[in-house]
């Protein structure tokens, strides 16, 4: 057996809102595995059907081999999950969060310490403060001790990064990759599309479809189009006059910079260059990057907009 | 809408029919050493009102206390020896009108309703006879001989605020675990739904607990409340009735999905009807048929008739059995529906 989780045409909606549209996607064992897509994308919906916390319109999950409405009751022995929202006991210190989390599976801190060692040695000296109280990166390496303490066979993240500093953020996804080389399936979803990079393969997620799947990689590499990097004194004219201009494929802001794609294959630079003096702006700065995973999914989002119209 | 629509109709409804002075069919006993003429007639009088209803026919003086610990008689009518030949020799007879005064308020309106159907006899059969004839109504009032009405309300609350209180503590409990997300991870865990009910009920019997013993200490104290039967039997009966509202609570909190709701309900649904329909405060006797049926699914009604009867009666568990074995098994009822009720998943 080689798929962790296997997920078939998988739909489910709210009332009207169809929050999954026949999802289909397989995680491997050991695999490192990020659901991307912006907020109402339904991560959090698939990450609560594979922890069976909800059950599916249609269509059928697997993890390691269970059912995950069927045998329900074994997934919770042995999936990891860790909710979007902060849900640990507040009033409780985190050492007893930990063990109390340890009690509810049936084993104890010192069992499994090995394989929460790492993280649980960053907050052990704040043991006895409220988990309440806690930092949000704290907080988070808490609720993934916790998560982890019955030693689970696959640990489901919903957002595990998002509220978080950018250095609690890194050291984060740095624990992550040492528990899938101990053998752990992950899937984490996050909105960060830098965070992307770190996983072994991601599914691009919008509206309830998987737009891609593949390694952060390749998705940047099946990029065909050529992405400029424009810069200039006034941010939003240019944003807006790019907008206007004839061979604009799309524009969007990306850091400092905007990130511009055009209509037309040849003399890309001059073109735009040309424009922009005579819409007067000053000090303009265009150059050529590599596409990341971000344009990748800029690009396939307008994709299926278009379509969609 | 259902709320701010029906709430007024069912309540307009309920204390029309609730709230009323009137007695409708008392049961009560008679207790008869002349039986004569005159007893007859005066016993017919009493039934014929449609305030009455006899119950029993005793025999002897000893029948009396264990007929008003029944709870079922509220009064027992005694008529003299030799009453007719008294009234004629002497024209005057004594009656003896005993009620079960556990209920302050009940037992004086039944025993003024019973002292002015026999002072109309008397005094139509003074027309009659044309002679000066009176009947003196000896009044006792069994387990509250000063009417207090400490000895009525205190039971009362108790069953109100142990209630309320109990329930209330439980109500919110899974419904804060809903609402501060802890729920989804504690549903992800292997914890079976009755172990997460269990758990929750458990350590809220010690709170609620000493919440009963303070304020039974209060009741005797401050209240000058008698314990006449067991203590022993008091505190079990308490602890017995504090889990079955914190059972409740729980059910409540399984079906709401945040606090505030789950207070709402513990409030208005057990509020009302625990005021109205236990016979706190307006005797259950006195209601028209369907309210007597909705008094029996309402827990409170039976720990007030184990406290009346233990505390003021001194009745032990052998005149409360049934109403203990209704309370366990509304326990067990609440704790099993919860269990079903309590969802697995989300949503």
């Amino acid at each position: 057996m080689h798929e962790s989780i296997q997920v078939k045409n998988i739909t489910k909606t709210y009332d009207k809102v169809i929050a999954l549209n026949s999802i289909n996607f397989e995680v491997e064992k050991g695999e490192l595995f990020g659901l991307i897509g912006p907020d109402g994308a339904g991560k959090t919906t698939l990450l609560r059907i594979l922890t069976s916390l909800l059950v599916p319109d249609s269509g059928e999950a697997f993890m390691n081999g269970y059912h995950v409405v069927k045998d329900y009751k074994t997934i919770r022995n042995i999936a990891g999950y860790m909710p979007g929202r902060f849900s640990l006991y507040q009033d409780l210190t985190v050492e007893e969060n930990l063990e109390f989390f340890a009690t509810t599976f049936g084993t104890t801190i010192s069992e499994n310490y090995d394989l929460i060692k790492d993280i649980y040695i960053q907050i052990e000296p704040f043991k006895t403060r409220l988990a309440g109280r806690l930092s949000g990166g704290m907080k988070q390496k808490l609720a993934l001790s916790c998560a982890l303490i019955h030693k689970p066979e696959i640990l489901v993240l919903d957002e595990p990064t998002t509220g978080v500093d950018a250095v609690s953020r890194k050291e984060f996804w740095e624990m992550l990759i040492r528990l899938k080389n101990q053998g752990i399936t992950i899937i984490v979803s996050t909105p960060y599309m830098d965070e992307a990079g770190m996983c072994d393969r991601v599914a691009l997620m919008q509206k309830g479809d998987i737009l891609q799947i593949d390694t952060p990689e390749d998705i940047a590499g099946q990029f065909a189009k050529k992405v400029f990097a424009v810069k200039a004194e006034n941010v939003y004219n240019l944003l807006r006059d790019i907008q206007a201009f004839e061979h604009t494929h799309s524009v969007y802001p990306f850091g400092e910079y905007l990130h511009y794609i055009s209509k037309t294959t040849s003399n890309i630079k001059e073109e735009l260059s040309n424009y922009l003096d005579s819409k007067n702006h000053k000090s303009v700065k265009i150059m050529t990057v590599k596409p990341d995973i971000e344009d990748c999914f800029m690009e396939l989002m307008t994709k299926t907009v278009n379509n969609g119209e | 809408m259902l709320i701010l629509f029906g709430m007024p109709i069912a309540q307009i409804l309920i204390f029309g029919y609730v709230v009323t002075n009137e007695i409708r069919d008392a049961k009560i006993a008679i207790l008869d050493f002349s039986r004569d003429d005159i007893t007859r007639e005066i016993t017919n009088k009493l039934t014929s009102s449609g305030y009455f209803q006899v119950y029993e026919v005793l025999k002897s003086n000893h029948d009396i206390e264990p007929a008003l610990q029944r709870g079922i008689v509220k009064e027992v009518v005694v008529f003299e020896h030799d009453f007719a030949d008294n009234i004629k020799r002497n024209g005057s007879a004594k009656v003896q009108l005993i009620a079960d005064a556990s209920d302050a308020n009940h037992a004086n309106l039944i025993v003024n309703y019973t002292r002015a159907i026999i002072s109309d006899y008397a005094k139509d059969l003074a027309g009659i006879q044309n002679m000066p004839l009176q009947i003196v109504p000896k009044v006792r009032m069994l387990y509250n001989e000063e009417l207090k009405g400490a000895f009525m309300f205190v039971p009362g609350t108790m069953a109100l605020i142990l209630m309320l209180v109990s329930a209330m503590m439980t109500s919110i409990s899974i419904a804060r675990e809903k609402e501060l997300g802890t729920m989804e991870i504690l549903l992800v865990s292997p914890l079976k739904p009755v172990q997460i009910i269990l758990g929750k009920v458990t350590p809220y019997i010690g709170i609620a607990f000493i919440n009963a013993v303070v304020i039974v200490l209060l009741g005797i104290f401050v209240f000058k409340m008698p314990i006449m039967g067991s203590n022993t039997l008091l505190m079990l009966e308490c602890l017995l009735y504090i889990t079955m509202a914190l059972s409740l609570g729980i059910l409540i909190s399984t079906m709401s999905n945040s606090q505030q709701v789950a207070m709402f309900i513990s409030m208005l649904a057990l509020l009302l009807p625990t005021m109205l329909l236990s016979g706190f405060i307006f005797p259950i006797d006195n209601m028209p048929l369907v309210l007597q049926w909705l008094s029996y699914i309402i827990p409170p009604k039976y720990f007030i008739i184990i406290l009346k009867n233990v505390m003021l009666k001194g009745t032990g568990i052998f005149f409360v059995w049934k109403e203990t074995l209704i309370l366990l098994s509304m326990t067990i009822f609440f704790i099993a529906l919860s269990v079903r009720k309590f969802k697995t998943r989300l949503e």
